[in-house]
């Protein structure tokens, strides 16, 4: 039996306009925001949908990604998860407990990164470690933690003198000071240099072998593909693909485009291949590319047309994240 | 299931056994934890409130300065126009002055500086408390408080027109529900404080109040009914009166409604600040 450390079901996280919402404001009625409609741009006096239901699981021991585009409703996921924020609906659970009720037993045993979290820039990293480590319960050493992350000869430094990706990860190492067992990161590695963002995976990757489960969220694609066991691809609100980074690669379709020559109508392609016209390309999208295309190819030859700029790409990761990155605004109120 | 699966972390020391099971069972005494990171935090707060120039000179130097000027000002401001000598009304307007200040003033920019550099986000993600992490931000200054007002008490009791005080448990009441009411006032005015530069802005509304209608500066007794029957009621006046009973056993007044009228406002203070905190940044 695979043992859960994150379970949510039905998760739904409005801002405004009433609900149970932490950020509730004054001025909403009280009516739950579950039930009322939303017109198009989101804030109509009734609110804000970030998150409109999410299902999902996180396993012990596994890194799980949560990959989005700005604005997906990641942040506002976790931090449920986090027990920073209550859900407008749905349930959630950490470890078995409620991360918001059950707070004082779940906190000891995660750690938890936030996208934008801060520390005093008067104080020095040690000075800011030492601070930390005394509101944990069991902590790590200072000097293991900052090793860990690469901070040792910063010690002494002002937070303020640090660069970006150095307060990434001082932050980091604050998350591990008191050896979770669950571990969120809530964009580990932006602002990183390109050697540091490699030292984090390195990290990451040890944490996990060593049994920290991970639940991270990122908008880079290669960081999910190349850390996450499992991932689940957020817009809008919504999961549109999860699995293990093959299952999803897997779900996609292969894409073969093409332009036609003037005069030929796309209407004379064969009715099977349900090619659909853009406004520069012609494109096939089909979960079976060699057939598909070799009917393209013999239809081409019997009728003599001659296919500019053809290209077959079989299906990836980064096809199922552009197609949804490129969509931008779709189906509001849909499903 | 085995221990070793769940053990978190194989770099952990295997010291205690894993936190899974029985969390609640192995979690110590929640006081002495309360009190460790209560230390943490009120240290961290320290180190930076002495890095602070000016947030150290309006905690210290400040309550000094305006002893000072009430000293030599005392009486062409006709302090002792009253049934109080000059020296009384100076040595208690002290301690209004040092919460007022040290406390109140200093604390409104803390609040608001840990809030804007996300460090209350932050730390609210650990295991501290909410109750926890805004305490940790007041300790500093409540103490530097309570030693100013110590010293003042002790000089003040020297001075040959003072006496020690006559009813030192009033007055630590006094003291000590004027500190409370002082750091949720800053947590409330925080709220309503952009950045750290504007709380100089918005402390003074309290800060105005607070020395004109609590007999600071002009005795009620020597104001019309009606208006010193107003004073009384305003925020800050309480605790002058219990300060004045304590010390002087004198100020006028009731002293059981002064009591009752410092402890409502304190509550009214711990309700705004449940109605109105915020713990991201404004900006
Ligand atoms: N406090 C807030 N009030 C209103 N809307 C918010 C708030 N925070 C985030 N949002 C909106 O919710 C959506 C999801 O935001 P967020 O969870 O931060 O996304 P992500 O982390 O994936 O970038 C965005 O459209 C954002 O503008
Ligand atoms: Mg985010």
């Amino acid at each position: 039996m695979t043992e859960h450390v994150i379970e949510v079901t039905g998760l739904r996280r409005r801002y405004g306009g009433g609900g149970s919402a932490a950020g509730a404001k004054k001025k909403g009625t009280g009516i739950a925001g579950a039930a009322l409609g939303r017109k198009r741009g989101g804030d109509d006096g009734k609110g804000f949908e970030a998150v409109r239901g999410l299902d999902f699981s996180v396993r012990r021991g596994e890194v799980f990604a949560l990959l989005g585009t700005n604005g997906a409703g990641k942040t506002s996921t976790v931090e449920v998860l986090e027990g920073l924020a209550a859900p407008t609906a749905g349930t959630v659970s950490v470890l078995g407990m409620d991360p918001l009720t059950d707070r004082a037993a779940v906190r000891p045993r995660i750690g938890i990164m936030l996208q934008e979290g801060g520390f005093p820039s008067d104080l020095t990293v040690t000075e800011t470690a030492r601070m930390w480590s005394g509101c944990v319960s069991e902590p790590r050493p200072i000097q293991e933690a900052l090793e860990m992350v690469d901070m040792e000869d910063r010690a002494s430094t002002r937070v303020k003198m640090l660069s970006g990706g150095e307060r990434r990860r001082l932050d980091l190492a604050m998350a591990l000071l008191g050896y979770p067992e669950v571990l969120f990161l809530d964009e580990p590695t932006t602002g990183l240099d390109p050697e540091a963002r490699q030292q984090t995976w390195a990290l990451i990757r040890r944490l996990r072998d060593s049994g920290t489960s991970i639940m991270l969220t990122t908008h880079y694609l290669d960081e999910a593909e190349k850390l996450a066991d499992r991932l689940a691809i957020m817009h809008e609100g919504r999961i549109v693909h999860a699995g293990t980074p093959a299952e999803v690669t897997a779900q996609q379709p292969s894409r073969i485009t093409f332009r036609l020559p003037a005069g030929v109508a796309p209407a004379h392609l064969p009715v099977t291949l349900r090619a659909a016209e853009y406004v520069d390309r012609i494109e096939i999208r089909t979960q079976n590319l060699q057939d598909d295309l070799a009917e393209l190819l013999l239809w081409a030859r019997q009728n003599g047309v001659a296919l500019d700029q053809l290209n077959a790409r079989t299906a990836s990761l980064e096809e199922a994240f552009l197609d949804i990155a490129r969509q931008q605004p779709q189906y509001e109120g849909a499903l | 299931m085995s221990a070793t699966t769940q053990q978190p972390s194989t770099d952990r020391p295997n010291t205690t056994p894993p936190a899974t099971g029985t969390p609640a069972a192995k979690r110590r005494m929640p006081d002495r934890t309360t009190l460790r990171r209560l230390g943490a935090l009120s240290r961290a707060e320290l180190t930076l409130l002495v890095r602070n120039r000016s947030a150290l000179f309006g905690a210290l130097l400040m309550p000094l300065l305006m002893v000072g000027f009430l000293l030599t000002l005392g009486d062409t401001l006709g302090l002792g126009d009253g049934n109080l000598s000059v020296a009384a009304v100076i040595g208690t307007s002290a301690i209004g002055m040092v919460l007022l200040m040290a406390v109140y003033s200093t604390l409104i920019p803390a609040y608001v500086g840990r809030r804007e550099e996300r460090v209350l986000k932050r730390l609210r993600t650990g295991e501290a408390t909410d109750a926890e992490i805004l305490t940790g931000t007041a300790v500093p200054a409540v103490l530097l408080a309570l030693i100013q007002c110590a010293v003042l008490i002790g000089v003040g009791s020297a001075h040959p027109s003072l006496s020690a005080p006559v009813r030192p448990d009033l007055l630590v009441v006094g003291v000590v529900l004027g500190m409370l009411m002082m750091v949720l006032m800053a947590i409330v005015t925080s709220a309503f404080t952009r950045t750290v530069e504007s709380a100089q802005i918005t402390a003074l509304p309290l800060f105005l109040i607070a020395m004109m209608t609590s007999g600071m500066i002009t005795q009620l007794d020597t104001l019309p009914d009606a208006m010193a029957d107003i004073f009384r009621i305003m925020p800050f006046t309480p605790v002058m009166d219990l300060v004045r009973a304590g010390w002087l056993d004198a100020g006028g007044g009731d002293v059981t409604r002064a009591l009752l009228l410092a402890i409502a406002w304190t509550a009214l203070a711990g309700y705004a600040v449940r109605r109105w905190f915020r713990w991201d940044p404004r900006q």
